[in-house]
């Protein structure tokens, strides 16, 4: 290893390094507690979804004359809720759902087209740049992980309960509804951090690798979550690592990582075949 | 006292009247089958005892009080198996999620629910699956965790909704002898829904039949029969008695047989 602790401190020497590390951190923690739940949902497709939706809503504020963060928070959960209270209604409609989201980009395109001189923040928003986050947008992010992983810490007993036993959880007073709504909100909010580290077409690999990955080391729940977090974490913190080594797009090996990472946990679990993983939590 | 208590109740979905009219009595600690063809509200009439579905005339009582839902004393087990299954969840993570489940906070269990799931695993036999994830267990294995999480909360009335559904006949039996045992030895009242009644032999006290918005209650030798199932049915039925089993059939149609198949 040629990067020792001279290295390291080199790297970090620079405020866009600190920076990038800060945010990155924020966001993997939101998204790899966000991801579990999604995954447990089986609602991946959902954060993938919201992102879409969202890059319409980040170009029409850059259009606006606002910053793009503050389009795509508010249009993500726009769209949480409303696919919140469509719930069921929303299964079996790919193509229709495929339309809305190509629509959504779509959108986006003919937006950044009135401004060309923001055609920069086209690669950006689609494909994110952590490296050129600010001390502000640091700031904006940690509040907004802070609302994310508080609301998720009220709602997690019944949001777990309404996902995996629906009809008992109904029978026992819990409105499936209003945690879908709820969790649905959540996750458009933590879609909006993601995309400021990976951009709106990766989301799924920072919110949904390393959950998924997680669900296949554990049965525990607890964690499952610790897993998750942990793994989001070493995927953006290495991934911005290898960046700055190679000069590689950060989101390139952010996606790498969590294939790799996904496909050596389903390595993991097959090689333990059938034999029972995990001791059970509490 | 009476553990449920229908009164001229008119229960319905997507404005159809799926029972019409009902009026019955269910006492404590009676073991009662609930039986009928499909569509005959045996799931309608479990959501009306739940409160999921208001009762659009007349009036439900469950232990006394009028039906809600989030009644502690009423357990359930959906017949609706959901996607868990494909989970690599742990068994006793997912019986877990029921104590409490209602209440906002973090999904963590102090000792007594920590002691509540293990006596629940335990009532059913399950502790071998605490450990082991959902998606390794057998159709068998699982019935029991869902069991286990109706008892969660020590309720006096359990509703099992389609317990034997893609069960092999071995595993039906096991799943009643279970049943029994757990409404002898905690005293509960139990409403079983089912298409075939031959399980349940022996094991229950009354039959609930369903047909055509209504329903007949009484022991077997009461309700099986051609007269009673035939109103219920709306066509000629006979009942025909083999070794101990019973057949409801129309013409050549063994109809339980069918509507069993016509399900899975």
């Amino acid at each position: 290893m040629i990067w020792n602790v001279t290295s390291t401190a080199t790297m970090l020497d620079y405020d866009f390094m600190r920076n990038a590390f800060m945010a990155a951190t924020i966001v993997a923690v939101v998204a790899g507690l966000a991801g579990y739940f999604l995954v447990l949902r089986g609602q991946t497709f959902a954060g993938h979804a919201l992102s879409h939706v969202g890059f319409t809503g980040a170009t029409a504020a850059i259009l606006l004359g606002v910053t793009p963060l503050s389009g795509l928070i508010l249009v993500t959960i726009a769209g949480g809720v409303g696919m919140g209270l469509l719930g069921d209604r929303l299964q079996n409609r790919d193509v229709a759902i495929g339309i809305v989201l190509s629509l959504a980009l779509g959108l986006g395109l003919l937006f950044l087209h009135f401004f060309v001189a923001y055609a920069t923040q086209a690669t950006a928003l689609l494909f994110g740049n952590v490296l050129a986050v600010d001390t502000d947008t640091i700031w904006v992010l940690l509040g907004l992980g802070i609302v994310c992983v508080v609301a998720l810490a009220i709602i997690s007993r019944p949001l777990l309960f309404a996902s995996l036993q629906p009809e008992l959880a109904e029978a026992k007073g819990v409105s499936l509804r209003l945690f879908s709504v709820l969790f649905l909100a959540i996750v458009a909010l933590a879609t909006a951090e993601c995309v400021q580290i990976v951009g709106v077409l990766l989301v799924f690999s920072l919110m949904v690798g390393p959950a998924a990955a997680a669900q296949q080391l554990t049965s525990s729940i607890a964690k499952g979550l610790a897993i998750s977090v942990a793994l989001a974490l070493a995927e953006a913190w290495l991934g911005i690592t290898l960046a700055f080594y190679t000069d590689w797009p950060t989101s390139f090996w952010i996606t790498a990582l969590s294939a790799a990472i996904y496909l050596a946990a389903s390595g993991v679990r097959a090689g333990l075949g059938r034999r029972p993983v995990g001791p059970m939590a509490n | 006292m009476t553990s449920l208590e229908l009164d001229d109740v008119t229960l319905t979905l997507g404005g159809r009247a799926v029972l019409a009219g009902v009026t019955l009595a269910i006492g404590a600690r009676e073991f009662v089958g609930v039986l009928g063809p499909n569509g005959a509200g045996k799931t309608t009439l479990m959501r009306g005892i739940l409160g999921l579905v208001p009762a659009s005339r007349g009036t439900i009582r469950v232990l006394g009080k009028p039906a809600a839902r989030g009644n502690p004393s009423v357990g359930y087990m959906p017949q609706t198996r959901n996607a868990a299954g494909a989970l690599r969840l742990s068994g006793w993570d997912f019986v877990a999620r029921v104590c409490d489940g209602h209440r906002l906070g973090l999904p963590f269990l102090d000792e007594a629910g920590r002691r509540e799931v293990d006596w629940a695993l335990e009532m059913v036999g399950g502790r071998d699956l605490a450990r082991r994830p959902l998606s390794e267990l057998s159709g068998g294995e699982r019935q029991r965790l869902l069991l286990a999480q109706a008892l969660i909360g020590r309720p006096r009335l359990l509703l099992l909704d389609e317990p034997l559904i893609s069960l092999d006949p071995h595993h039906q039996r096991a799943v009643v002898d279970l049943v029994k045992s757990l409404q002898v030895e905690l005293g509960i009242t139990v409403l079983f829904s089912t298409h075939e009644l031959n399980p349940l032999l022996g094991a229950i006290d009354r039959v609930l039949y369903l047909g055509r918005g209504q329903a007949a209650l009484g022991t077997v030798d009461e309700v099986i029969t051609g007269p009673v199932l035939s109103r219920l049915y709306g066509s000629e039925i006979d009942v025909v008695h083999l070794n101990g089993r019973i057949f409801v059939m129309s013409g050549e149609h063994d109809l339980e047989r069918h509507e069993h198949r016509h399900d899975a």
